[in-house]
Parts: structure tokens; C-alpha cells; sequence
């Protein structure tokens, strides 16, 4: 008896939750994040499924950004691809070029749903837009560079305050270092940081044609910039003994040398700054944009993160859910959710000033962390500080860190490690413009 | 001897149709896109490609990385082949004489061929991480003597241990089931005219063991050409400064993370040439060495 209500009760909910998925469009999204971050995004998923009847999304996790690139191509080319791609910045020029995606802007007017693109920050709508304006893909996780400050190691030294210049830093390191810090700064070669967004600050190119904005026939320049003067500074920092090498090859990240009190600085994504208030150091610490060196006039950095891309070749109704599913994640409340579950920025003035009014970042473990914001909207971005729109960049970003090595080894100076970096960077671009012949960015 | 005939039947190709279709796919279609890809530029994405001819080559050729890439794979070929032949052939040797213990040690050293290349790769991190690794206990009594992100030999010397700890269970099965196949009736003899057991080792054991030799280099000089994949990426990522970049993990790391489809494919028409010709040499030149019993 119970035995047949059971099964009758079963058939009961596989016939309702038949209908059920039978009425809902449904898209598929493939998201990079892993970890906790893996987990957000699988609630936003769940949250927009149960906030409304009519679409479902069905989100699956593809084990970081370079594999979720990967396998989507892959699928693409088979096919099988889905609807929503979450992608990292280097990881796209492909993509752009391809013509394979569906803008954004396009994709809401052409489905009918309003959102307000001017209410995002310049520096992110220039990052994720097109020469006339249109966004391609949807800003979701955005972040942009700070470092982290040990005060009570800094108030041994007697100092209270976290310079934004680089020499202001040099002294701090040397003023540490008399103060009896052995590892003042763990320095960890960082592309993203120590290349991009320094050239962002200081104004300074890292390639022709506005970091490539303006044709496929840019070339690197970063050899000629601030940039070595700023490396070859790091790597007398790490030889006097003011920073050392941290890294996970080299036996514990600048992170973990951070949170365990060992190292007063150390340089990394605002989306940190959730992680370290998890891992509860025993020590008072903040966060500070990242310096500039004197005289320079200070410009703003740009995001880094992810943006979500709509694919082409899918239906309708596909488009619709995706629509739908894009709106509801720029709205203010799921904005937030993702803040208070990452250590990521809001994308939109409006969320952003409705989260100051309310307070969000006068109490813990929010405090100081929309320096993020002053960061990114130091200046309105510039023709050079607008991003960096290059090609087979992942593989610029691993020349680099090879040659940067090499050089922080002693095998070469770091003006040859750059030169090197930038001759190699030079022919992925032409290789990369032969392959795109005749195309442009859009 | 009377050769055997057989009339045609529609029988055999019906059973080789489905072995056929399988290598088909899985081997010789693959092969072929790569090898039209190495001659053209391939958008990733689809979409087109341009023929370019041998520029692909061209450029690998004239990368002076690109050949420090092939030294090192050599070099990990080699010394991961010697070391793991090396120990199998020793463990072999051991069990075959059924020392105390041996069936456990025959069931233990057959286990490590079952684990994944990236699970090796992570199990010998712990070995070998500096900060964190058995070898850490180095550099409390001399601090940042080692240090597999500075050092390349170190980083070589750990890819090659990890390479050769998964080979070595492989090897022991075939050198184990080799030894086993030698009649007892010959070492008994040998025996009786008084060799004792390192003399029969050496005289009589190793020589019937040839073709399994034989055999065993082939397949290692293979397998660490193309089967390192897993260790690299896991252990050091191809560093320090490209130090451990493998031709197999260049292939990778150029095609799958940087989206160069055509260099890669390019690259992997090199590794596979570079493969036959060495097993081709083995054949050519190792094989007029072995005895078939």
C-alpha cells in the first residue's frame, strides 16, 4: 500500500515537474569561477530559477576561465555550445574578432528588455564596449588591483599611513626593514598587475594604436615605458632584501605570507579582500590603491574579472531566458548578492551610491573595500587607460612572466628579459593579425 | 611447411570493420585535421582559416625556445626511461627470487601505474615543495638550496623522478612476467654447475630478456615523450622560465591556453615525426641485438 502511494506520489511530481520545465525556456550557461566563487554563481542560478516561472537557467561550472574557453570553442565548433559564456578578459580578442557572439545592447533592445547602460562606470563600459558604444558582453564579477597593508607591522616601523607613491613604498620597505621585518613586501610577478594596470595608472602605453584599440597592427611597447624602470626597481628590492619571491612554485604565495604575518605587503585583486577576512588574520590590516611614482599624473585603472558572453547560432527563446537572466543579475539586489559573497565591486553608479547611502561600506567586513572604486574612477579613462585590446594575449602574459623570471634569477638584466618579452609578444600579434587578415575590433 | 589458404569471405572485413572505424576516428581523421592545420592559420572559433605553407614550421623551427623545449624532452625521455627501466628490472629481479614478502611488494609496485599523471604530479608536490615538502627539510639546515622556481635542474631532476615513479610499475610487470617465462629448468642447471644467483643474473637471466628489453624501451621513449603532460602542469608548470616545457606541454600550453591551434598542430606533426623516426632507429639499430628465444 504505502508502496503504491509512493510510487503514485512520484509519478504525481515527474508529471508536474514535466509541465513544469516544459513551460520554462531554458539556456544553458557554462561560468568559470570554481571554489566558493563557483558556488555564487550557482546560487545566482538557483535564486533567478526561483524569482520568476517563466525561464530556467542551467548552469554548469567548467573549472576555471581558460577551461571554460576551451570547452566552449569546442562545443562551438561541434555545435553544442551554450547560450551564456562566462570569459576573461584575455581570453576573448578571439571571440570579438569571430563575430560568433551576440552584443548585449543588441540582444536587450532586440528582446525588449531595458537597461540603463549609461548607469555603468565609464571605466567598465569602455573595458566591455565597442568603438561606438555598444556593449558586447555583460560586466558581472569586476575587480581592479590593491595592495594590502600589515598596520601593526607598519605601526612597528612608526608608520600609520599607506604611501601611494613608490617612493613613498621604498621608504616604507627600508623603514620596515630597520624595524626588523624581514619580508617587508612578498613580491609575486604578476602581468596583470606589474605590466597592465601600472601602464593604466601611469599613463604610460603598453602597446601602439591605444593598446591595440585601433587596429590589429599594434606593437608592444612595454620595453620602452616606466615599466622597466618600475621592474628593474623590484628586482634591486628583492636583491637588497626589501621584498621577497612568493609564490606557490617557490613554496607559499604572497597571500599566505601575507595573512600569516610574515610579509607587511603584498599586491592583488580587490576580490581578495573577502578571502583574507575569511581566513581571520591576527593582525590589523587594510587595503590601499595601488602607488604611482612621483610626478607622474595619476590616471585609472580598469577591471579585470569576467564578462558574460551571449553566443550566436542559439533560438529564440534562448535569447529570451539569457535576456531575462542577464537583467536580473544587474539589478541592485543581486548586485549586492554578489558582494557580500566575494570580494568584488558593483558595476552601476546607482548600486554603488545606494550601497554608501545605506552604509554597506561603513561596517565590517565591508570597510575601505570601494577604494576599488576610487581606483578605478581616479580620471575618466583616457586613450590609453581605456584597456589593452591585443590578441593572443594570453601568450604575451606568459612571455612576460617567463622572461620576468629569468631576469628576478639573475640569468639576464631586466631590460633584456623586457626587450626579449616584447620582440617575442611582437610576432604573437603579427601571427595573430595574419590570422585575422583584413578584420578589425569592432 | 604447407601454407594455409583461405577463400575470401566477407567475414573478415566485417570483423576488422569496427577496430578499422575506431582507429579511423579516433586516429587517422585527428591526424589528418592537424596536419591540414599546420599548414594553414586556423581561427579558433571557426570561421576560416589561410593557407600559409611551411610559415608554421618555419617559425617553430627558428624559435630558439622551441629547440631548448625539444632538448628537454629528450633529456626527460632518456633519464625517465633509464631510471624507471633501471628500478623495474631491479624490483623485478627481487620479487622473481621470491624474497620474503614478495607477493605484497608484487601487488604494491604494480598499484602506481593505476594512478593519473596529474594525481603523480600532485602526490610529489608534497615531496618536493619547497616550503611544504619532504625536501623542505633541506633548506632548514641550508635555507633556499632548494627551490624548484629558481633552479631548473632541480625542476628537471623532480619531473623526472615523478615521470619515472609512474613508469617503473609498468616496466616491473613486464620484466616479472619475463622472468617467470624463463624454464626453471635452466637456472636449475646453471645451479648445479655452481652460478650462484648474480652470475645467473648476469649470464643467463638478462640475456633471455632481450626482447622484453627490447620492447620496454620502445614503449617508455613513447610514453615520456608524449604521456608527461599530467606531471608537468601539475609539478611545475613548465618552469622555472621554461625550464620544464616540454614539447607535449608547449603543444598544450600554445593550442588549448593561448588559442594558436595551427602553431600547435604544427608542433604536434614534429613530436609525432620526431617519435616514429626514434622508434624507427630502435627498430633499425637496438632490435639486430635481440635474441627471439
Amino acid at each position: 500500500m504505502t508502496q503504491k502511494l509512493a510510487t503514485a506520489t512520484l509519478l504525481a511530481l515527474a508529471a508536474t515537474a514535466g509541465t513544469a520545465s516544459a513551460e520554462r525556456a531554458k539556456f544553458e550557461y557554462w561560468y568559470g569561477l570554481t571554489g566558493d566563487l563557483g558556488a555564487v554563481v550557482a546560487e545566482t542560478c538557483n535564486r533567478f530559477n526561483a524569482s520568476q516561472d517563466k525561464f530556467e537557467a542551467v548552469c554548469v561550472g567548467q573549472d576555471g576561465y581558460e577551461k571554460a574557453v576551451q570547452n566552449t570553442i569546442a562545443a562551438f565548433r561541434a555545435g553544442k555550445h551554450p547560450t551564456l559564456l562566462q570569459s576573461f578578459d584575455a581570453g576573448t580578442a578571439d571571440l570579438m574578432l569571430s563575430g560568433e557572439f551576440y552584443p548585449v545592447t543588441k540582444l536587450m533592445a532586440d528582446t525588449g528588455v531595458t537597461i540603463d547602460w549609461a548607469d555603468y562606470f565609464p571605466g567598465i563600459a569602455n573595458y566591455y564596449s565597442s568603438k561606438s558604444g555598444e556593449f558586447f558582453s555583460m560586466p558581472w564579477n569586476s575587480s581592479t588591483p590593491v595592495y594590502y597593508w600589515n598596520k601593526d607591522l607598519f605601526a612597528k616601523a612608526g608608520l600609520t599611513e599607506a604611501p601611494i607613491t613608490w617612493e613613498g613604498m621604498e621608504a616604507a620597505f627600508k623603514a620596515l626593514k630597520t624595524a626588523g621585518v624581514d619580508c617587508p613586501y612578498a613580491y609575486a610577478p604578476s602581468s596583470w598587475i606589474d605590466l597592465e594596470q601600472f601602464s593604466m595608472a601611469h599613463g604610460v602605453p603598453v602597446a601602439s594604436k591605444n593598446n591595440g584599440y585601433d587596429g590589429l597592427d599594434s606593437e608592444l611597447l612595454f620595453n620602452t615605458t616606466l615599466h622597466v624602470k618600475h621592474m628593474e626597481n623590484i628586482k634591486r628590492w628583492l636583491d637588497e632584501g626589501l621584498a621577497q619571491l612568493r609564490t606557490p612554485a617557490a613554496g607559499k604565495s604572497s597571500r599566505d605570507s601575507f595573512v600569516e604575518g610574515e610579509c607587511a605587503v603584498f599586491f592583488s585583486s580587490i576580490a581578495d579582500h573577502n578571502t583574507i577576512h575569511k581566513l581571520t588574520p591576527a593582525f590589523a590590516w587594510d587595503v590601499q590603491i595601488i602607488p604611482t611614482y612621483e610626478g607622474v599624473e595619476r590616471k585609472n585603472t580598469v577591471v579585470g574579472g569576467a564578462s558574460l558572453w551571449v553566443l550566436s547560432g542559439k533560438t529564440e527563446d534562448e535569447y529570451k531566458a539569457a535576456a531575462a537572466y542577464l537583467a536580473f543579475l544587474a539589478t541592485k539586489p543581486e548586485q549586492q548578492f554578489l558582494l557580500e559573497n566575494s570580494g568584488y565591486i558593483p558595476v552601476t553608479k546607482s548600486t554603488y551610491e545606494a550601497l554608501k547611502a545605506e552604509g554597506f561600506y561603513a561596517k565590517e567586513p565591508y570597510i575601505n573595500r570601494d577604494i576599488a572604486m576610487k581606483s578605478l574612477t581616479w580620471t575618466e579613462p583616457t586613450p590609453l587607460t581605456r584597456g589593452i585590446r591585443l590578441g593572443s594575449f594570453i601568450q604575451i602574459r606568459s612571455e612576460w612572466t617567463s622572461e620576468v623570471e629569468a631576469a628576478l634569477a639573475g640569468q639576464k638584466t631586466m631590460k633584456e628579459a623586457l626587450d626579449t618579452a616584447v620582440a617575442r609578444g611582437n610576432d604573437h600579434l603579427k601571427r595573430f593579425a595574419q590570422t585575422y587578415a583584413g578584420k578589425s575590433f569592432p | 611447411m604447407r601454407r594455409a589458404h583461405f577463400k575470401f569471405s566477407w567475414i573478415v572485413p566485417l570483423l576488422l570493420a569496427p577496430q578499422l572505424l575506431v582507429i579511423f576516428t579516433f586516429f587517422y581523421w585527428p591526424s589528418a585535421q592537424a596536419l591540414y592545420w599546420a599548414f594553414t592559420l586556423e581561427q579558433p572559433w571557426g570561421g576560416g582559416n589561410t593557407w600559409v605553407g611551411w610559415d608554421n614550421f618555419r617559425k617553430v623551427l627558428s624559435d630558439p625556445y622551441y629547440w631548448g623545449s625539444v632538448r628537454v624532452s629528450v633529456i626527460y625521455a632518456l633519464a625517465t626511461t633509464v631510471l624507471a627501466m633501471g628500478m623495474a628490472l631491479t624490483l623485478a629481479l627481487f620479487v622473481d627470487r621470491q624474497l620474503a614478502g614478495y607477493r605484497v611488494w608484487r601487488v604494491g609496485i604494480i598499484w602506481p601505474y593505476a594512478v593519473a599523471a596529474p594525481a603523480v604530479g600532485l602526490a610529489f608536490q608534497f615531496v618536493f615543495n619547497p616550503g611544504a615538502g619532504i625536501f623542505s627539510y633541506i633548506n632548514t639546515v641550508s635555507p633556499g638550496w632548494w627551490d624548484l622556481s629558481k633552479y631548473p635542474w632541480q625542476a628537471v631532476t623532480a619531473i623526472v623522478i615523478a615521470g619515472a615513479w609512474k613508469q617503473v610499475a609498468y616496466s616491473f610487470i613486464f620484466f616479472l612476467a619475463a622472468l617467470q617465462s624463463i624454464p626453471r629448468s635452466l637456472t636449475e642447471a646453471a645451479a648445479m654447475d655452481g652460478a650462484r644467483p648474480l652470475r645467473r643474473m648476469l649470464d643467463l637471466q638478462l640475456p633471455l630478456l632481450t626482447p622484453t628489453f627490447f620492447f620496454l624501451l620502445v614503449i617508455n621513449i613513447t610514453d615520456s615523450f608524449t604521456d608527461s603532460f599530467g606531471i608537468v602542469d601539475t609539478l611545475t608548470g613548465g618552469g622555472p622560465f621554461r625550464a620544464t616545457d616540454l614539447m607535449v606541454y608547449k603543444i598544450y600550453s600554445d593550442g588549448f591556453r593561448g588559442l594558436d591551434y595551427s602553431g600547435a598542430a604544427a608542433q604536434s606533426i614534429i613530436l609525432m615525426g620526431l617519435v616514429m623516426a626514434l622508434t624507427f632507429i630502435q627498430f633499425r639499430y637496438i632490435e639486430r641485438r635481440v635474441h627471439y628465444t
